[in-house]
């Protein structure tokens, strides 16, 4: 059925259709309206769960852990300062192995006091140990929640879907939903082997030592490797029951592309029509949009970019002191596979509006460029 | 005479607490009241090590080992994640220390008694941060020596009134208990079980390691400290109703309670004659409340 709606709410439908048991969660702009939606949702009874309305994200993410450790599906959204507040309780999430689903809205990290697009403050949880997917679109969005239920619950990690604030969050999109028991059919009810249970009782957690700790990391490690399977897996699963299709990179006319431009967020939806106009230019310009940073999908990638000549990464976020994050991380993934040389772009920090414009003068900076840069400030007044 | 408290031990020997551990008396009490359908949502203190190490446990009923500040509300997510999966009628007991309850963790704790969360919350209580190696806490007494109060800058602060705190809450039910009173302990225990909405039982547990006492006089200590109002036994229902549980007669004096141990070891005897007048007035405020 075809509704229009916020991609905001696109993420309260996707927790109400993944048929989310407990949710915790604390509002923050632009997320505000995730968890309104869903109090809503629940207290009318069209979800059979519990809302715990805490009194941080802090608390939020600790009763995510919570349930989930005692045999629930559980469900949080959040965005920036209220994910950074959570940032002790993510490791906690991922380490305790939790399947857990978070919605996380990108917004800039304050001072200056920001709400509005930035991925700083989802990448700098990069190394939590929880699974990130950057969605474009409202449908993105609420199809990514479903598919990380199914594969978090799989691998027993978490899995936080970010996606653009305002942007994506608060623009109305024609959004396709499916029937309930279509999902149902797609991701089965939670009911993990380990919990917190009276007739086994077990301790979860307790102080370990360095006979242990080492092996709880590998497995986490593996526990990724496999997830690289399984997001595929779920993704074909996925594509039979809707139509949809959703893979860790989306390539758009990237196969002659002479220039690929590398995109995530609503920066990838601008991109692909500033790479139509400067097609009709004649310029053989492509892009990756990258969905996955947590796995890297790195032989997609590199397969993605093996016949371009040159790449040029646009972060909507910067690690100060180096550059991009996305940038990084693609270089990490090209280093002894290929030595296309890649172009290190920073656009549209704290909510600036990268438009098509912008996009298509980073092209063309770029394919007129002949050396590389870690570094190129797109529009800063200086 | 008729024993109340329960025959069956849940608590397994083979725990790592120090001799003469008042918290880990606690727990065992604790247990043998709430019984096998419990589980344990316990943060950084000293009981995320005295349960034992991965893959060993003491207590005989399912824990979740959690972040310092978040006793409460994973407790407060278990409870939930229970009754949607249809298995709400298991307690769910936040088990933490001073420093857990007191300090770090009162966010969380605050915000689960003002939902009136379904939960009990149970704070062992030995004055300082003991796990970290006796560090003040909120709880620390005036007086007191820690590693972070030295002798020569020992704390002078009142100690935090964590219970009026969560009485003012209106929780339905809120306790102080001793390790020294056990049947006393067991009654608030079996009345907290039996209540539904947030509990909170504030139990006095002496630590011979943080306060320099000769493990043998764990018991002597907890009561002493009800004998010489330092520590006063009470319930609170619904915030407002008081209820005195152990009247003491005629009160010690609070040297007889402090020179068993080496954290008050340096203080003059001007300087315990005033600690003696603020547990004078501090008993005479509380025992207002329970006309």
């Amino acid at each position: 059925m075809k509704k229009t709606m916020m991609g905001n709410f696109a993420a309260s439908w996707g927790a109400q259709l993944s048929r989310a048991q407990v949710i915790a969660a604390y509002p923050i702009t632009p997320q505000t309206l995730i968890v309104e939606k869903l109090s809503e949702i629940v207290a009318d009874g069209k979800l059979d769960a519990e809302f715990i309305k805490v009194e941080s994200e802090h608390s939020a993410m600790s009763a995510c852990i919570g349930a989930s450790a005692a045999g629930a599906r559980a469900y949080t959204a959040t965005s920036a300062q209220g994910l950074a507040l959570m940032h002790e309780m993510l490791h906690w999430a991922a380490l305790a192995r939790l399947p857990i689903v978070m919605t996380n809205v990108n917004r800039a990290m304050a001072p200056g006091w920001s709400i509005w697009a930035d991925q700083n403050d989802s990448l700098a949880q990069r190394d939590t140990g929880w699974m990130q997917i950057y969605s474009s679109s409202a449908q993105d969005i609420l199809d990514s929640t479903m598919i990380a239920y199914k594969v978090s619950e799989k691998v027993l990690l978490p899995t936080m879907i970010s996606f653009d604030a305002f942007f994506l969050s608060h623009t109305v999109e024609v959004v396709d939903m499916p029937e309930q028991k279509l999902i149902d059919e797609f991701l089965p009810p939670y009911n993990p082997e380990y919990k917190l249970d009276i007739q086994d009782p077990r301790s979860f957690g307790a102080l370990t030592d360095q006979n242990h700790y080492y092996e709880f990391r590998y497995k986490m490690q593996n526990a990724m490797d496999d997830a690289l399977i399984e997001f595929k897996k779920a993704g074909a699963e996925y594509e039979k029951l809707t139509g949809r299709k959703y893979d860790f990179i989306h390539p758009y006319r990237c196969d002659d592309a002479d220039l690929i431009m590398v995109t995530s967020g609503t920066i990838s939806e601008t991109t692909n029509v500033a790479v139509d106009r400067l097609r009709e230019q004649g310029k053989k310009v492509g892009n990756l949009k990258i969905r996955m940073i947590r796995p890297y999908p790195k032989q997609d990638v590199i397969e993605a970019l093996k016949n371009c000549g040159k790449i040029a990464v646009i972060d909507r976020n910067i690690s100060c002191g180096y550059h991009g994050i996305f940038s990084q991380e693609l270089k990490a993934a090209l280093y002894g596979e290929l030595e296309t040389p890649v172009w290190g772009l920073i656009a549209g920090l704290g909510g600036r509006d990268v438009q098509v414009e912008n996009i298509m003068k980073m092209a063309d900076d770029t394919l007129k460029s002949d050396t590389p840069k870690d570094i190129i400030w797109e529009g800063v007044k200086r | 005479m008729k024993l109340t408290i329960p025959y069956e031990e849940i608590m397994q020997p083979g725990h790592l607490a120090c001799q003469g551990c008042g918290g880990s008396l606690a727990m065992r009490y604790a247990l043998k009241v709430y019984g096998k359908n419990t589980m344990l949502s316990i943060p950084a203190c000293c009981w995320a090590v005295i349960d034992g190490p991965f893959p060993y446990t003491a207590c005989g009923v399912p824990i979740f080992h959690t972040a310092f500040e978040t006793a409460a509300v994973v407790a407060s997510g278990i409870k939930a994640g229970l009754r949607v999966t249809g298995k709400g009628s298991s307690n769910v007991i936040a088990w933490a220390g001073d420093g857990g309850t007191f300090d770090i963790g009162l966010q969380a704790i605050s915000g689960a008694a003002e939902r009136n969360d379904d939960i009990t919350y149970i704070v062992y209580d030995n004055e300082a941060y003991m796990n970290t190696g006796i560090q003040r806490s909120s709880a620390t007494p005036p007086g007191a020596w820690t590693t972070t109060t030295p002798v020569k800058h020992y704390k002078t602060g009142p100690k935090k009134n964590i219970v009026e705190i969560l009485a003012a809450h209106r929780i339905p039910y809120a306790a102080t208990a001793s390790v020294g009173y056990p049947e006393d302990m067991i009654k608030k225990l079996e009345k907290a079980r039996d209540t539904r909405g947030f509990r909170f039982i504030h139990v006095f547990a002496p630590c011979p390691t943080g306060w320099k006492s000769d493990p043998k006089y764990t018991i002597k200590l907890a009561k002493l400290a009800v004998q010489s109002n330092i520590f006063p036994l009470y319930e609170i229902e619904n915030g407002i109703d008081y209820k005195q549980t152990k009247k003491i007669k005629t009160p010690k004096p609070i040297n007889e309670y402090m020179n068993l141990q080496g954290r008050f070891k340096h203080l003059s005897e001007e300087e315990i004659g005033n600690i003696q007048k603020d547990t004078d007035k501090n008993y005479s405020i509380l025992s207002k409340r329970f006309e």
